[in-house]
């Protein structure tokens, strides 16, 4: 296994009087497609927004490329996609990305390059309030490209995107690793889990298994991945 | 920011056209030569833009932390000061534009005259505005919906116009409530803008109020600044 790019250890969150985290410790591998799988409500969203660095934590530390998560330092070099699609609507998809790209200090070139990558080059002049759901979450996942980081957060990136569209961004995380970028990717759709080299199954705050898909299938001796879910939650009962 | 209201012409006309339209029904109602109408005209130039300015500011940037772009800047490389200037600055623009709009309409069609020099009119009222806006960007903190954050309006406005001596003059109140009036912002802008009006600006109350204004922006923008938390909950 490569050098870890996140670690964390024994992190307890409490939202409210909830406690979304009671104490969760993993590891994410550098250049990987790690895939933060996990039914609504198992805490997938607060441990991104924990590594990220805008969550409030109450114990336990998180480090993300050899920094303490939320240092000055990781600014630049995360990229984070978060739920819910957070451009501004009421700007042109074109004028979203040169304001990103101007904050990150990113070159204005790089607008054009993530509109590629995102497939979304016709969209340009468009205005982000007339897009569809899924049209948003694309500018918002190109939003965090533009700065090319070394580590990718994308908090359930491909809700709502036809099949083609999702595996070309599949194939685009994947081009991404080819350059030494790590992606942690939330889904709660286990057919993408397939896509991923790790996977690390969340519920309730705690984590189920950390390991790849055909492990996790040789483990359980179960084949789809639904089923390998189910049984590893079997199994803790 | 801007960028985003060029994209709203009714806000744009809100903004610009409404504060006129007020002006006109102000002169209409006590009438073109009424010493009211000549002493209130002035202040009012300023209290309009404060208005709109605190309103426009504290929806925008609860949106701003409500859609989660607040969330995304907070993880990008970026100073809070740099957020609150740049919606400072923004506001400022669309202020200058508002303020010389209404300021020329008031000092030439409507016939207000005002003895002190004009551009320090225009001046005083971007001030107002920015001095709104600064407010208005640090109760957004305390609202979690659109609802609360127009009801912040009358919460922290009303109050400040009601004892800013407009109604009434700051020397003939309660002894108590001119006590308050010292503590508010608005107090000083207002006093700065009718003295400009009655062409006192040589005063030395004139410059406390105009130190006591740019006092308040940088405590507004700093307290706003101190809102905008990295890590939430």
């Amino acid at each position: 296994m490569r050098a870890a790019a996140i670690t964390v250890a024994d992190l307890r969150v409490v939202r409210g009087d909830a406690v979304v985290l009671p104490g969760l410790s993993c590891e994410v591998e550098t250049g990987s497609v790690t895939g933060l799988l996990g039914p609504s409500g198992s805490g997938k969203s607060t441990l991104l927004r924990a590594i990220v660095g805008v969550q409030k934590i109450v114990s336990g530390s998180v480090d993300v490329l050899g920094h303490p998560a939320g240092s000055a330092d990781l600014r630049s070099r995360i990229g984070y996609m978060t739920q819910a699609p957070s451009v501004y609507g009421d700007l042109t998809v074109g004028e979203n990305l040169v304001f990103f790209a101007r904050v990150l200090d990113a070159p204005l070139t790089a607008v054009d390059r993530v509109l590629g990558e995102v497939s979304m080059e016709d969209f340009r002049r468009r205005l982000v309030n007339r897009l569809s759901g899924g049209q948003r979450a694309r500018v918002s996942l190109a939003a965090a490209l533009l700065a090319e980081p070394d580590l990718l957060v994308l908090d359930e990136p491909t809700v709502g995107l036809d099949p083609v569209l999702r595996r070309d961004l599949w194939e685009l995380f994947h081009h991404l690793t080819e350059h030494g970028t790590t992606l942690l990717v939330s889904s709660h759709v286990m057919d993408e889990a397939d896509r991923c080299h790790a996977l690390l199954l969340l519920r309730e705050g705690t984590l189920l298994a950390h390991a790849s898909p055909a492990e996790l299938r040789r483990r359980t001796g179960k084949d789809n991945l639904e089923d390998v879910f189910l049984r590893l939650i079997e199994e803790r009962v | 920011m801007v960028s985003q209201l060029r994209r709203d012409p009714r806000t744009i006309a809100l903004i610009v056209g409404v504060p006129c339209v007020l002006m006109v029904l102000l002169q209409q109602l006590f009438g073109r030569h009424s010493p009211v109408f000549q002493e209130v005209g002035t202040p009012m130039l300023g209290l309009f833009p404060f208005i709109t300015m605190f309103l426009v500011t504290s929806v925008t940037m609860l949106r701003e932390r409500t859609s989660g772009t607040l969330e995304r800047l907070m993880t990008m490389p970026l100073h809070k000061i740099d957020i609150v200037a740049g919606y400072g600055i923004a506001f400022a623009l669309v202020a200058v534009v508002q303020a010389t709009v209404v300021s020329l309409l008031a000092l030439g069609l409507l016939g207000l005259s005002v003895a002190g020099p004009n551009w320090l009119v225009v001046v005083l009222a971007v001030a107002n505005a920015v001095l709104g806006s600064t407010l208005g960007l640090f109760v957004s903190a305390f609202a979690e919906t659109e609802f609360q954050a127009v009801q912040f309006m009358p919460a922290v406005v009303l109050p400040q116009i009601l004892l800013c001596g407009l109604f009434v003059a700051r020397d003939q109140m309660a002894t108590w409530l001119r006590a308050i009036s010292y503590a508010l912002p608005l107090t000083y802008a207002y006093d700065a803008l009718a003295r400009t009006g009655a062409d006192e600006i040589n005063d030395v109350w004139f410059a406390i109020d105009c130190l006591v204004v740019t006092g308040s922006i940088v405590l507004a923008i700093a307290l706003g600044a101190a809102t905008l938390r990295r890590r939430t909950a």
